[in-house]
């Protein structure tokens, strides 16, 4: 039976798209077959950082209006073997997204994948309650300040009363925390929540830290996503999230400040 | 890091801490509202004009508020008259 998952945070701009891509690549990479639904109705972007922009025939709307097939709109990842992206439509239309037309094309899909991840839009609107709806995880990305974790509190709080599994009384949606933008250095000169402040406030497991990087930046610039960079910690810091989602244990890394030679800093050398 | 920092003490405050401490009040109080009915604020304010045919008393005057007991709610009135 396939999951589904939903990366979600309120907050816009914390990574939701970029962690969407990553883990859904990294599912892939593990033999299982991934399908990354954009829900960002009006603001798709999935396929930037998918990088198959140019590739955008059909959409999400337009399968649920019974305009093209799921097969028409599905886009084969040329990268990843078993991956494939459902791109969000860019209508203005705010009401295109219906409780029963994202049902019917979830099921439709949970008879071809393992794994369903939706790339929820920013925000408690719509689209936002329809992204985590049907999901079975939630993975909540958040950064480590202060209006993000506030956001993402927000956001457990509806997941937790207006998710299909609460409105029926089922086990209650999996939720996983996932910090991104860490930066060791700021946490240690006490500039930056730390993971264990984050972890304390929200009170959900961690599944990741994700390293503040510019490697993230540049994945996004070339449209590849950043698990693929295996040399970056960013990269590497989402393959471990994507093994402990998968139930592994992995020690959490790039969690310390990276002591940089005297002359780096002197420099102003960039970790 | 520029050269100049390098020389810069470390004594900038810890805004953490701060920010830790305002996010834990805002966060609890947040939760404390999301488990109450949504009726609560209509009925407040149904309750208030109900008492302020008898006695003049402010918008502040009259807290609603609903505890969990296990398995009842509570709801408690509190109304401050003037005196």
């Amino acid at each position: 039976m396939a999951r589904i998952i939903v990366v979600t945070s309120g907050k816009g701009g914390v990574g939701k798209t970029t962690s969407s891509a990553a883990i859904g690549t990294g599912l892939a990479q593990r033999g299982h077959s991934t399908v990354i639904i954009d829900f960002d109705v009006g603001l798709r972007n999935l396929d930037l950082i998918m990088g198959c922009e140019r590739r955008v025939v059909y959409d999400f709307v337009n399968v649920i209006n019974g305009e093209a097939t799921l097969n028409q709109a599905l886009i084969k990842d040329k990268r990843t073997e078993g991956l494939f992206i459902l791109p969000a439509s860019q209508t203005r239309d705010k009401d295109a997204l219906t409780e029963e037309g994202v049902s019917k094309v979830l099921e439709e899909l949970k008879g071809r994948f393992d794994y369903i991840v939706c790339d929820s839009p920013a925000g408690i609107e719509k689209g936002a309650q329809m992204a985590l709806y049907f999901a079975d995880e939630a993975i909540v990305v958040t950064n480590p300040e202060v209006s993000s974790v506030r956001d993402s509190d927000r956001i457990l709080g509806i997941l937790q009363s207006k998710s299909l599994r609460a409105r029926e009384g089922q086990d209650p949606v999996k939720e996983h925390l996932l910090l991104t933008r860490y930066n060791p250095t700021r946490v240690s000169a006490g500039e930056m929540l730390s993971v264990a402040d984050v972890e304390e406030i929200l009170a959900i497991p961690l599944l990741g830290v994700i390293p503040e990087s510019q490697d993230v930046l540049k994945a996004s610039n070339q449209g590849e996503p950043v698990i693929l960079n295996v040399d970056a910690q960013a990269g590497q810091a989402y393959s471990d999230a994507v093994d402990r989602l998968l139930g592994e244990d992995r020690a959490h890394r790039f969690l310390d400040e990276q002591k940089q030679g005297f002359l780096k800093r002197l420099l102003g050398g960039r970790g | 890091m520029s050269f100049l920092d390098y020389f810069r003490s470390k004594q900038s405050p810890r805004s953490a801490a701060t920010a830790k401490e305002r996010l834990q009040v805002i966060v609890a109080h947040e939760r404390g509202q999301r488990n109450q009915p949504d009726y609560l604020p209509r009925m407040q304010q149904e309750i208030l004009e109900v008492i302020r045919k008898y006695v003049p008393v402010e918008q502040d005057d009259v807290q609603v508020q609903v505890d969990e007991n296990g398995n009842c709610s509570v709801l408690e009135l509190n109304v401050t008259l003037p005196g």
